[in-house]
């Protein structure tokens, strides 16, 4: 069995030609872990070009409207207001500089929501690096405000054709383009997904959203919280917030699936069974003959049949729960959110709102409980497609 | 006769070892299973089954069309086992199973194993199960007297090819060019160079795969290498007409590449190799 294993989860399944550069890339990483300087300046570049740290918000109202007379307070991690709108510039950032290390000039990513596109492009922008994004069909027409800011931070975009032209699909393509140039080409992997080491760095690079957390909830409540709630697509966002936690046995954590509607749903943790896709062995949506099934989601970013390794096994270990709930309830708590903190969500983190709004309902949370949420991006991206399904 | 003991006489014998790849079910069971039994009557050596997967991230446009469509008409890891019995009692190249490793995990290695080696399949090669992740496959297919076949490419460094060969068995799989199947053709250099580089570190046929699409480039291949490896190619040619002219299609071409690469042969003197023929 290879490196880079979460329990029995993981590993390294890709063509041989990749591998010389998934040992290259573990390598340059271990590398720049020992060196002050990579250190310090993905700090520099944290602070000054993406604004963090990100804020703490405690959203009174939403407390009040989601947890009645149990006095709980909610906390937001502000993700959204990063720098091109969601968590997923902290990766990218790291990932630039490591490819920069290993002397790659082009980058190339997948993307759903558009959210890791649009943070790629702008990294490879920052870093003058020729960028290629590959983007399902669909996703291109729901995400499409992404998709023109891609373009004009100067990304090639590459519509995907093939199966459901999402982001399992987006993914594929970028493989193949990464075998293809693999000599010149870094691959920056939006998620904790993908062979090793990749979710490994992802979630590294990530964590930088818990640790924040823990001190600024121990500043204001001086104390932990008593639950953290995120929503999972590959788990990214999930694994920053909750890993520098995972130690603190009273915090409670919940990762949140997307549940879809009657046209299907991608909670692979909560209905798929262990299997490989695009590298790594985790819970996976397949058949009984070992193929792949279509997701779906409302929100593109969570629109994905598997999940990053690491969550298969907190899953197993039951360290975290996992729930999910459906493109409706979601696309409620955007608008709650929207409505009463004026703050407009990301849709795939209106399904970690919609949880809260439910584990607040219910004889899971006690009363006076303090529960941070990641709200991992804005909805900017989504307002059109929103309202097409609230005013067709 | 085992894969590797069917590979070594062939080379022993002098003989340019031609494998064609073929999608199972694809177009249609029927013509599937007729382009193979062509593939055989065209001189193949060994027919490689491509196992349909959902999402083969290293095939190009070409087999990932023939993978949606065999699947669409519903073929099944377990379907084409079947098929394979079916056909290794009729024709004389061993077959060999090309999958990618959800497929078999989701059987069980064992079940699959066992079943593959009942229906007379002789080797297995999985496109996404590098040296890091091979043991327990290899180990668990050799065990039912299946050969596991590796695969290196142009990216593998020198010590990777070192390891990866003195493990291997039957043939290694020599992926020509930097990339997926079916896109791109080799450089006759680079094909020369690459199997230069690995004929150092093994005794091993070798046979070169992922874009040889002419008879001259089989042959020019065939200079340095002990076999070719055609697959797309064929896939394509069998989607350009109907699915009944596709077995005599692929059967002519087939011809042509035999006869290109027995000329390379011809030329060359058998190897004589003494401890061999032990
Ligand atoms: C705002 C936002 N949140 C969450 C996700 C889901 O990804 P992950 O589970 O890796 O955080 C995405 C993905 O596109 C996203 O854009």
């Amino acid at each position: 069995m290879s490196d880079g294993r979460f329990g029995v989860f993981g590993g390294q399944f890709v063509p041989e030609t990749l591998m010389p550069c998934l040992i290259q890339l573990s390598e340059t990483y271990e590398d720049a872990r020992e060196d002050p300087a990579f250190a310090e300046e993905l700090h520099e570049l944290f602070r000054h070009y993406s604004g963090r740290p990100t804020p703490l918000y405690h959203a009174e109202r939403l407390s009040r409207a989601y947890g009645g007379s149990k006095n709980c307070r909610i906390y937001l991690k502000r993700e959204d207001l990063n720098h091109t709108g969601a968590h997923k510039i902290n990766n990218c950032l790291g990932q630039a500089l490591l490819a920069r290390r290993m002397n790659k000039t082009r980058i190339v990513a997948e993307t759903g929501a558009g959210q890791h596109g649009v943070a790629t492009a702008t990294v490879a922008a920052l870093f003058d690096m020729s960028c290629t994004i590959y983007m399902g069909e669909l996703d291109i027409e729901r995400q499409h405000p992404n998709v023109l800011r891609m373009k004009l931070l100067g990304a090639e975009i590459v519509p995907v054709s093939s199966g459901s032209r999402t982001l399992k699909d987006a993914t594929n393509e970028t493989i193949r383009d990464w075998v293809t140039n693999v000599r010149t080409t870094h691959y920056i992997i939006g998620s904790t997904v993908g062979p090793h080491p990749y979710p490994t760095i992802v979630r590294n690079l990530q964590s930088i959203i818990g640790d924040e957390a823990r001190r600024q909830i121990v500043q204001v409540e001086e104390r932990l919280p008593d639950a953290l709630i995120a929503c999972v697509g590959g788990g990214s966002n999930s694994i920053g917030l909750f890993y520098p936690f995972l130690e603190d046995e009273d915090v409670r954590m919940y990762g949140v699936e997307a549940g879809g509607s009657e046209q299907g749903h991608s909670a692979a943790l909560g209905e798929g069974t262990p299997g490989v896709l695009h590298g790594s062995l985790s819970y996976l949506l397949q058949t009984e003959d070992g193929q792949v099934k279509s997701a779906h989601s409302i929100a593109a970013g969570l629109d994905y049949p598997g999940v990053g390794p690491e969550h298969s096994q907190l899953k197993d270990s039951g360290r975290v729960a996992y729930y999910s709930v459906t493109d409706k309830e979601a696309l409620s708590a955007f608008q709650d959110l929207s409505r009463l903190e004026g703050i407009i969500p990301a849709l795939e983190s209106s399904h970690a709102l919609a949880f809260a709004k439910q584990y607040l309902s219910d004889s899971r949370s006690k009363p006076g409980e303090v529960i941070l949420i990641n709200l991992s991006g804005r909805g900017d991206k989504d307002v059109e497609s929103v309202e097409k399904v609230l005013n067709p | 006769m085992t894969l590797d003991e069917h590979t070594k006489a062939l080379r022993d014998s002098g003989r340019k070892a031609l494998v064609a790849f073929l999608t199972a079910g694809y177009p249609d069971e029927r013509t599937f299973v007729e382009m193979v039994k062509a593939a055989s009557r065209a001189g193949c050596d060994v027919i490689e089954i491509g196992i349909p997967f959902s999402d083969p991230i290293a095939d190009g446009p070409i087999i990932q069309e023939s993978s949606t469509k065999a699947l669409e008409q519903g073929i099944t890891l377990k379907r084409c086992i079947e098929l394979a019995k079916e056909l290794s009692s009729e024709i004389t190249p061993p077959l060999v199973f090309m999958s990618y490793i959800n497929p078999i995990l989701r059987m069980g290695i064992d079940r699959f194993a066992k079943d593959a080696d009942s229906a007379g399949v002789r080797g297995v090669i999985v496109a996404d199960v590098p040296l890091e992740e091979s043991e327990e496959v290899r180990s668990v297919v050799s065990e039912f007297g299946l050969t596991y076949i590796d695969l290196l490419a142009p990216t593998s460094s020198d010590d990777r090819i070192d390891t990866i060969a003195s493990g291997a068995n039957g043939f290694i799989y020599l992926v020509s060019v930097t990339g997926v199947t079916g896109a791109n053709s080799p450089e006759a250099s680079d094909v020369t160079r690459f199997v230069e580089r690995v004929r150092e570190k093994t005794e091993l046929p070798l046979y070169v795969g992922f874009g040889i699409a002419s008879a001259s480039q089989a042959r020019s291949a065939c200079e340095s290498a002990d076999g070719v490896i055609i697959g797309s190619a064929l896939i394509k040619m069998a989607r350009s007409v109907e699915a009944s002219e596709a077995p005599e299609k692929i059967e002519t071409f087939l011809r042509q590449v035999r006869g290109a690469i027995d000329e390379v042969a011809d030329s060359a003197t058998p190897v004589e190799n003494p401890e061999r023929t032990e």
